[in-house]
């Protein structure tokens, strides 16, 4: 194993990328992930990869689909109002099934909103973002190594379901230093260009046509419904969820990212005081965990649910749909850029406020 | 569990001082987050860093009641110094903070550090004089272990490493 | 018996959409005639905008991508990306191009991008029913402009040759036109080189082809051939822009 290295999340999920094969950066400045653009303009030429700083995160998606259309791994990163931009390419991406991996650190919105943390485009994530019917894997990563090996492993995920792979982190996760273990660099020869790739020598039968237009209805609606069942199947096998202190909690706080982080320890300062209090932090937003949400709801232990959130509310949508109104399901959230404390959650927890 | 918020005007080396804490504790094997505050305040306005230092991984990087408060300036110390954990420390750089911290269930260390890295010959390791008054106060590290750090992270730098020692064993002492 | 004219190897045996007198088709038949005699079959990916020839992926016998509306640059730029020595493409009319696509043409003809545009300039958009382009004419019609394109309010044509030839990055930069033997002669060598440019790695080029639309122009195939040799040469003039050896 190699040694630990202290690394910026932002730099740390670029090294990660590098390692896990990226070799087709293509991205446009904005704050809080620039880290990740600079690290790529140097690191990537170094391993015979491609750099780009695109005209716009419009061009930046689009030169992701093309260059993912041709097979190569690609990746852009962004935050909030960026990726309000990718979200035309991001639904052509889906359309045309093609892999990648997009990064957004989240700031506050609406609008050009602020810079600080934020969690408030979850529903952009998890709900579609763009138009049409279509899913991304989105994980919610809570420290950079749980982002390291998320991102190392995030382009075969996305070519094996042939969709883009989203990392929802936030500021905080773009901005904190932690120490990393690496995983070793991907060997060249272990990545194999899909079948499906425009490599260019194709002719005749063998053509290969990378496209998201279907004029004939029914065309369209099986390829939707080919889709779905591909995401059925990656529910199936790619759901992942942290428990912490669940099995005799009154109170099941819920979060996701750093905020669940805080929320953890939010857990210890209410178990030190008498309370009940345990965890459920979903890793992949989609899939969502649901049976962990229902599992819970059904022990006669578990009294209430409360999701914290960066944001006015959007995951807690999802935790109510799988409780399914077992069990009450409150909402603790901070916006703007606000981050709450451990502290706060406690008191939010025990006086409802 | 050690807590530890800095705070001072960017470009006094703030978060460079919480790096140093945050590199001591990944080489002693701890487990350790280094939060920066971000953004155009960065800029000549105030700038703070929250460093936990654990055994076990961090839950929480946000830090709402610090084990140490390290205020490098004025605004720094009045925004902070009510949240310290009673019996915890606040380290005071008095070069610039001529106020004394009104509570008495904490204890302070008043710091020259100007002054002190100036008879060092480094005027610009303010901030390193600091760090070794903290180490003193805290024992969170051997000494050794804090001279071993700044050797390695100032490894492409060797030049600096000397005044460095030297301002950060003056803190030590002070 | 000998054979006189073949059908481009570049082309599949798709027969093709477009309306009667459309010179889409002349377009792609250059277009693949020129990959071949520089010997790129299997070499070749191609890129399909939004607009009429947005089906090209169903003609041209080679890879095929199809992009957003506007983005093909941006997707020629990341499959070059992948194969620089593989000879890249891309097909695009006017609105796709220079209205919604504006950026990104422009930014990849800045960076001086390998690739090569083969521009079809027809002066309205065709496939969403003759609504008005950036390059309508003043005082043409068009279903968004009933009375004619009025400067004051929609602005004047765009003249992206002239345009893009005001950058550093492109290595060439013609305007031609479809209409008659000679001018479509004229287009072919500009394709080619256009084409040949790229395999000699100089660069970005684009060729602008004035093309006509008798559909949403309401005008017989000859009157349409008629009014690019006469009213559109007027204000896109046709020449070299931009040649660097």
């Amino acid at each position: 194993m190699s040694e630990k290295k202290l690394m910026k999340g932002n730099e740390a999920i670029a090294e990660a990328a590098v390692r896990g094969g990226c070799r087709y950066y293509f991205g446009y400045p904005i704050t809080p992930q620039n880290e990740i653009p600079e690290y790529m303009s140097w690191r990537l030429p170094e391993v015979g990869g491609v750099f780009i700083q695109a005209e716009s995160e419009i061009s930046a998606i689009n030169m992701v689909y093309g260059a993912a259309g041709a097979g190569g791994r690609s990746m852009t990163s962004s935050s909030s109002p960026g990726v309000s931009l990718k979200q035309e390419g991001i639904s052509y991406i889906c359309g045309a099934e093609l892999p990648c991996v997009i990064i957004n650190m989240v700031r506050g919105g609406p609008g050009l909103g602020g810079i600080q943390p934020a969690q408030s485009d979850y529903f952009q994530a998890v709900k579609g973002g763009g138009h049409g019917d279509y899913k991304m894997l989105v994980y919610g990563p809570a420290t950079v190594q749980e982002a390291v090996d998320i991102v190392y492993g995030a382009f075969d995920k996305a070519e094996q379901y042939r969709l883009p792979v989203m990392i929802l982190g936030d500021g905080m996760l773009g901005q904190i230093m932690e120490a990393v273990t690496l995983p070793e660099m991907r060997k060249p020869g272990d990545i194999k260009v899909p079948e499906w790739a425009t490599v260019g020598t194709h002719t005749g039968a063998d053509r290969k046509i990378i496209n998201s237009l279907y004029i004939e209805p029914d065309v369209l609606e099986a390829l939707n419904r080919t889709l779905y069942a591909r995401y059925a199947a990656m529910s199936e096998a790619e759901t992942m969820v942290e428990e912490y202190r669940v099995s005799d909690a009154e109170v099941i706080i819920t979060a996701y990212g750093t905020v669940a982080r805080i929320a953890k320890s939010t857990v210890d300062i209410l178990r030190a005081a008498g309370v009940k209090a345990g965890l459920i932090r979903p890793i992949t937003l989609y899939p969502f965990p649901s049976a962990t949400y229902r599992a819970a709801a059904k022990k006669r232990s578990v009294k209430e649910f409360i999701t914290v959130e960066l944001s006015m509310g959007q995951m807690v949508e999802d935790v109510r749909l799988a409780v399914n109104g077992k069990k009450p399901v409150k909402f603790y959230g901070r916006s703007g850029g606000n981050v709450m404390t451990p502290e706060d959650i406690a008191r939010f927890v025990t006086e409802g406020k | 569990m050690e807590k530890i918020i800095i705070a001072g005007f960017g470009g006094q080396g703030v978060l460079s001082l919480g790096q140093l804490i945050a590199y001591a504790a990944m080489y002693e094997g701890k487990e350790v987050t280094w939060l920066p505050s971000y953004g155009p305040e960065m800029r000549g306005g105030t700038a703070n860093c929250s460093v936990v230092v654990d055994d076990k991984p961090v839950a929480s990087p946000v830090i709402a009641v610090p084990d140490c408060l390290i205020a490098m300036n004025k605004p720094s110390l009045h925004k902070f110094e009510n949240n310290v954990r009673p019996g915890g420390t606040v380290i005071v750089n008095s070069s610039l903070i001529e106020d004394k911290v009104a509570r008495s269930d904490v204890n302070v260390r008043y710091i020259d550090a100007n002054a002190i890295a100036h008879s060092v010959g480094n005027d610009k390791a303010a901030s390193i004089v600091i760090l070794g008054a903290y180490i003193k106060a805290s024992g969170l590290f051997p000494e050794a272990v804090m001279l071993a750090t700044i050797e390695k992270v100032f490894a492409a730098k060797p030049k600096f490493i000397p005044s460095n020692k030297d301002a950060f064993l003056a803190g030590f002492s002070a | 018996m000998s054979v006189v004219y073949k059908k481009s190897k570049l082309l599949t045996d798709t027969p093709f959409h477009y309306c009667p007198g459309c010179a889409h088709g002349i377009a792609h038949k250059l277009v693949a005639e020129t990959l071949e005699e520089l010997g790129q079959e299997g070499n070749v990916i191609g890129i399909a905008p939004v607009g009429c020839a947005v089906f090209a992926y169903n003609y041209f016998n080679c890879d095929m991508q199809q992009a957003a509306h506007g983005r093909a640059p941006a997707v020629a730029t990341g499959v070059k990306s992948v194969y620089p020595d593989k000879t890249v493409f891309a097909y695009q009319g006017d609105g796709d191009l220079a209205s919604i696509g504006m950026a990104e043409i422009v930014h990849a003809a800045a960076r001086g991008t390998n690739i090569t545009v083969v521009f079809i300039n027809n002066a309205i958009y065709g496939m969403t029913g003759g609504q008005m382009a950036p390059t309508t004419l003043e005082g043409q019609k068009s279903t968004t402009c009933v009375y004619g394109r009025k400067p004051e309010i929609n602005g004047s044509p765009i003249k992206v040759a002239e345009l893009l030839a005001t950058l550093d990055g492109p290595s060439y930069i013609a305007r031609c036109a479809l209409d008659t033997v000679k001018n479509i002669r004229a287009a072919k060598a500009a394709v080619k080189k256009a084409f040949q440019n790229q395999l000699d790695g100089k660069g970005f080029s684009l060729v602008e082809l004035l093309s006509s639309c008798p559909t949403n122009w309401h005008m017989s195939p000859l009157e349409a051939m008629k009014f690019v040799g006469g009213e559109m040469t007027k204000i896109y003039p046709l020449g070299v822009f931009k040649n660097i050896d």
